[in-house]
């Protein structure tokens, strides 16, 4: 192995060994920060931002709705990517960093298709209608249930982690769907507002108190994320000498939480 | 070494014909997967006759009225080209006004439309009032310049 | 207040309050029960962990940690 230094010294994160404490040193300063930017964006939604001119105060939903209908895919995609990673390159850390994103996404899915259909109702005047966007995105929650389900329904690991990656990857193609649903057919869900394409079809303060809803999303699933993988990478390593020394020190700590020590 | 990239075939392989096969599948079910159909495709007999459908498209200027029965709605559903009469019975959601999107499911009786549920389809803009009242202003004046 | 003329205004959200409130309600619900999940589960792995260490090292004794004795299995 002669690889270069700096190389070397990103790959070392690949290691679960590594890995581990790096997740737990991270994951609060991105709680933090998902804090800071949702208490921001839930000011510049509700006191900066104008009601809007068609629907009054109801589209002030739009502030999770939208943030976590991108989160729903954006997080399936990932998926995706480290079930292929794992598939290909033979990781097992890259399947557990899949499996540990999947109740999240699952988590913002819900969210999109309840807060959507709060809004459906006084806007459209139905909770729920059967259009191509609402239907692909119902059918990414049963991808995210599914997943979850089958990777702890299966006993072996290896065998739940290629069963989970195939789903990940299989249910990865509804993604474009739910995203281009509106352009391809008719739909009663209205087009994006927000693409890259065009310019942005929002007042300025509007969206701006999207963008940091949707900014405060990602740094909530980073840090819910490492700490979810950390009892998973645990779990996988338990045979290992530098998870024995971590269950010691994670046992002697929580003994002197309870007095006992 | 070699493993690695005939798993990497297998697994690029393996999306490519499911994304294939979802295709061909979304092309087959296309006339299904549309929610609502336009005035001028039922102008050209695509849809649906005998059956219940849906109808979208804008609410054409001045042309909701009341019946004298104080329940029944009448207005006509355009997409600019072609016009589609519309009867409903019921309440009709909040943002259902003139010049807005619209969405109705029922029946072609006659060259009217049945309606049993008329839904509102709003836009993508989202802007306050003000700047809504500036666009509608300088829409306006647009028009009569042009006139 | 910025958009609102008052509190009671805001909490009415133009007569929406069920749509508006419900969403993000039910959100941060979900999010506080997600974060109450995952914290329960890194104490259940941590504790099952360390009972199967103790479990396993009665057999192996190779994996012992230094200063392990059955005698302390008793204590805990």
């Amino acid at each position: 192995m002669t690889k270069p230094e700096r190389g070397r010294s990103l790959l070392r994160f690949a290691s679960p060994q590594h890995f581990y404490p790096l997740a737990g040193r991270l994951a609060p300063w991105f709680a933090a920060i998902a804090i800071l930017l949702t208490a921001i964006g839930l000011w510049l939604g509700f006191f900066v931002a104008p009601t809007d001119a068609t629907q009054g105060q109801v589209y002030r939903v739009i502030f999770i709705h939208v943030p976590a209908a991108w989160m729903s895919m954006f997080i399936y995609l990932v998926m995706a990517f480290w079930s292929a990673v794992g598939l290909v390159m033979n990781t097992r850390l890259s399947f557990v960093m899949s499996q540990a994103l999947a109740p999240t996404g699952a988590m913002f899915c819900f969210v999109a298709l309840w807060t959507g259909a709060l809004w459906g109702k006084p806007t459209w005047g139905a909770y729920w209608v059967w259009d191509a966007r609402l239907t692909s995105q119902l059918l990414l929650l049963f991808l995210y249930f599914g997943f979850i389900a089958l990777t702890r329904a299966i006993e072996d690991p290896r065998r739940a982690d290629r069963a989970g990656a195939i789903i990940a990857l299989v249910g990865a193609v509804n993604v474009p769907i739910i995203y281009f649903s509106v352009q391809w057919w008719n739909t009663l869900h209205q087009g994006a507002s927000v693409s890259l394409t065009k310019a942005p079809s929002m007042a300025a303060t509007m969206l701006t108190g999207m963008l940091v809803m949707a900014f405060a999303s990602w740094a909530y699933t980073l840090a819910v994320v490492f700490w979810r993988v950390r009892p998973m990478i645990l779990e996988r390593e338990r045979h290992t000498e530098w998870v024995a020394a971590e269950l010691e020190r994670a046992g002697a700590s929580s003994q002197a939480a309870g007095g006992r020590a | 070494m070699k493993a690695r990239s005939k798993r990497l075939m297998l697994v690029g392989g393996g999306v490519a014909l499911l994304v294939a096969a979802v295709a061909l599948v979304l092309s087959a079910f296309q006339q299904n997967l549309v929610f609502f159909h336009t005035p001028t495709e039922i102008a050209e007999g695509k849809a649906p006759t005998g059956k219940t459908f849906r109808v979208g498209g804008m609410v054409e200027e001045g042309s909701i009225a009341r019946e004298p029965d104080g329940v029944t709605v009448r207005f006509a559903i355009t997409d600019t080209a072609k016009v589609i009469p519309v009867t409903y019975k019921g309440t009709l959601p909040d943002l259902f006004k003139e010049g807005k999107g619209a969405v109705v499911q029922g029946k072609l009786e006659n060259g009217v439309f049945r309606a049993t549920e008329v839904l509102a389809k709003h836009d993508e803009n989202y802007m306050p009032p003000e700047a809504a009242h500036a666009v509608e202003q300088a829409q306006k004046a647009a028009t009569t310049l042009s006139q | 207040m910025g958009q609102w003329e008052s509190w009671s205004a805001f909490w009415d959200m133009g007569g929406a309050a069920f749509y508006v409130w419900g969403s993000y309600g039910l959100t941060f619900a979900l999010i506080a029960l997600e974060l109450v999940l995952v914290f329960q589960r890194r104490k259940d792995t941590v504790q099952r962990l360390l009972r199967w260490r103790r479990a396993v090292g009665k057999d192996s004794v190779k994996r012992n940690g230094e200063g392990y004795t059955p005698a302390m299995e008793s204590e805990q």
